[in-house]
């Protein structure tokens, strides 16, 4: 179960034993000459709750249509529980989709709206009432039952789809961009919201999402999308710290990359030249590297310090002068002007308040870090 | 719309007559000029909703007032042929004559009711037909690729560049019994004699819907375009199967659009003329032909009228209830 508490000992991916509950192979998709999803395998396993993160039109979207049964893959398998989607048309699909747009029936009260789902499978109209108010409640909508969804505000009708989608009790929920309609309050509320029904449901969620911050509160793995690839499928922890390429250090968060060469490549450590700046960067992994290979070392804004007197070790130092000051409440952005018109973003947690000791614009500054905070990427 | 813009101008000038008068050091003039910008918006709205009424007024209420007063005189061998409604008797007396007898001929006589109903059953099957054939026609084009839909609608309306008259002649010359059809079947050795089919109801029914499909299908089309295929999906996705989809989704959401298109075809076809008179029997009953032969044939004016009245009374009233019935609900919706 992804809750805080039992975080980390769900990880059904790392069992051989476990079969995955949605297993795609090799899935392509073109539209024309568009190829919108590229050759994508991925398993995702029961009551987890995946994100397919990407930019818009990464084809994160058509690879949800696919498991919906909306779009046919042009080559590859879709297996959901075992079974081949690739005959089974949407309607009989052990799947449900919330819609982007919600697609709310417009001459639907709420309770109708949830209870067609129910009235497909022929059930009895006091099962089928008691089943709706049920959900109703669960999604905290039923003061609102008899309403039209035009009468809704938007994070009402949002709720109406998820209960909607919610109501046949689905093994597989698809959820494309639930939240991209709410504002910022109402969007991290939610998100504890979906956690919540997802934990008591235990249903397995395959979000949708081009926000990172959705993906990273809600995902027990994410899966980065780049122009119809995978780009990397890991934990939010793996996916911010372990990025896999330069793409997706970049995509998610934000990072300074440096470029440069090995010198001393050793098991226990590395050595890299910077290609643009007179310094070292000293990386305390080895690095499955050949030599002499072009490689990025990347390190994020908040594991840089920024000093006005020069530290004491050798290497993963560099000066620069402060260029900006952003100041954001609880951190302050310093972008740092290094030689060769280089700018680097730095960080740093506002922990005194009113600091008169703040470093500001045009100050001389020294830039360091651990060598255990680079990354480094051969892609 | 039109007169969104001039709030924002009236604005702009009190503005600028204000500063001019702190300038000589007048009073508050913004007041006064205010009240007038306010007059000025109210005389503009006021004009612009006028003209559907004064359309109206000419083109709608004074011709049914002049039908109505025909139809309360008597026929008279004259010019015109029926009796003024009032005349000067003397110099003096104001002599008014209202004959209501017309109308109490109209129910007299079973001709009338049966012509009416028949012309209601005539347009009500061919709204139907038009309904049914119109209705796949609308949905194929909405949801055809916008390049081959642009074709598709102008092949609905290319009929319109003909002339109406020479398209139900066109028919005339297709069903008649040497015809277009006839001529083939025989050709073909599939008949030995000419099937009749000029001068039928058939034939009655195949000139309305051919004539009227278009008016079921645009209205038809507007709507369906605009529907949201998510919705579709969504159906879809909890369980519905293509049919059932369309009879709780798509065909209640269309409801506009087929109400419009059955309006469009029915009140029209009702006092349909001229293709019963072309492709129907001499006897086909309709109120159309009714009102000519009347108007034309007896040279009964004040009956005719009556009949034109009566029928203008049965349409409108029926659907004017209707219409408010709609918007009530659609305000209750809303």
């Amino acid at each position: 179960m992804p809750s805080f508490t039992s975080f980390s000992t769900f990880e059904p991916w790392k069992d051989p034993g476990q079969t995955p509950y949605v297993r795609l192979e090799r899935v392509t998709k073109k539209f024309g000459d568009f190829v919108a999803v590229n050759d994508v395998s991925l398993d995702i396993y029961r009551q987890e709750l995946f994100c397919l993160l990407g930019a818009s039109g990464c084809g994160k979207s058509t690879l949800l249509r696919m498991l919906a049964g909306f779009e046919e893959p042009t080559s590859g398998r879709i297996l959901i529980d075992g079974m081949d989607m690739a005959d089974t048309p949407p309607y009989e699909r052990p799947v449900n989709m919330m819609f982007q747009s919600y697609a709310l029936f417009p001459h639907m009260t709420v309770t109708q709206n949830v209870a067609f789902g129910l009235k497909q499978e022929k059930l009895s109209r006091s099962d089928i009432r008691s089943r709706v108010k049920e959900m109703l409640e669960l999604v905290k909508l039923d003061r609102f039952a008899e309403r039209k969804p035009h009468q809704l505000s938007g994070g009402q009708r949002q709720r109406v789809a998820l209960a909607r989608s919610l109501i046949k009790r689905p093994k597989l929920l698809l959820l494309d961009e639930p939240l991209a309609a709410l504002d910022k309050k109402l969007r991290e509320h939610t998100q504890f919201e979906l956690m919540n029904i997802q934990e008591q449901l235990g249903v397995t969620f395959i979000v949708v999402t081009h926000d990172q911050q959705e993906a990273m509160t809600l995902a027990t793995r994410i899966g980065v999308m780049d122009e119809g690839y995978i780009a990397q499928v890991g934990t939010p922890t793996e996916i911010y710290e372990f990025p896999a390429s330069r793409f997706v250090a970049d995509f998610i968060g934000s990072v300074n990359i440096f470029e440069g060469s090995i010198t001393e490549d050793e098991p226990d450590h590395v050595t890299i030249r910077m290609r643009d700046q007179e310094a070292d960067i000293y990386v305390d992994h080895g690095v499955n590297a050949p030599p002499d290979a072009r490689v990025w070392a990347a390190v994020r804004p908040e594991k840089i310090h920024i000093t006005r007197n020069r530290p004491e070790q050798s290497a993963n130092v560099i000066e620069g002068t402060v260029k900006e000051v952003a100041y954001m409440g609880d951190f302050s952005i310093y972008l740092v002007g290094l030689e060769g018109d280089r700018t680097i973003r730095v960080t740093q947690p506002n922990l005194r308040r009113g600091d008169p000791e703040r470093i500001t614009w045009d100050e001389h500054v020294f830039l360091h870090w651990l060598p255990s905070s680079i990354v480094v990427l051969t892609e | 719309m039109t007169t969104r813009g001039i709030p924002a101008f009236t604005r702009r000038v009190t503005d600028q007559a204000e500063t001019l008068v702190k300038k000589v050091g007048g009073g508050s003039l913004r007041e006064s000029l205010r009240r007038r910008g306010r007059a000025v918006r109210t005389l503009g709205r006021g004009f612009v909703i006028s003209l559907p009424y004064a359309w109206l007024l000419a083109f709608f209420l004074v011709p049914f007032i002049i039908v109505l007063k025909i139809a309360l005189s008597e026929a008279d061998i004259a010019q015109p042929p029926y009796t003024p409604l009032w005349e000067w008797v003397e110099g003096q007396y104001l002599n008014i004559k209202i004959n209501l007898g017309n109308f109490a001929f109209l129910i007299q006589d079973s001709l009338y009711l049966n012509a009416y109903l028949n012309s209601v059953k005539v347009a009500l099957i061919s709204t139907v037909i038009c309904l049914i054939i119109g209705y796949p026609m609308a949905y194929g084009i909405a949801r055809a690729r916008p390049a081959k839909r642009t074709i598709l609608l102008m092949l609905v309306i290319l009929p319109f560049w003909t002339s109406f008259l020479i398209r139900v002649y066109a028919w005339i010359g297709i069903l008649k019994n040497n015809g277009l059809i006839n001529n083939l079947l025989m050709w073909l050795g599939v008949i030995d004699s000419p099937i009749v089919m000029l001068q039928t109801d058939f034939a009655v029914y195949l000139g309305i819907v051919y004539s009227y499909l278009p008016f079921m299908i645009l209205p038809l089309y507007a709507n369906l375009e605009k529907l949201d295929e998510t919705l579709l999906e969504a159906a879809y996705d909890l369980g519905c199967r293509p049919a059932t989809a369309f009879i709780r989704v798509t065909l209640p959401l269309s409801m506009p659009g087929i109400i419009a298109g059955s309006m469009l075809v029915f009140i029209p076809a009702v006092g349909e003329f001229v293709i019963p008179a072309l492709l129907g029997a001499p006897d086909t009953l309709m109120i159309g032909r009714i009102l000519w032969d009347e108007f034309f044939g007896n040279r009964d004016w004040p009956v005719a009228s009556a009949v034109a009245i009566a029928l203008l009374l049965l349409l409108v009233i029926p659907i004017v209830f209707f219409q408010h019935t709609q918007a009530r609900s659609g305000e209750a919706e809303s």
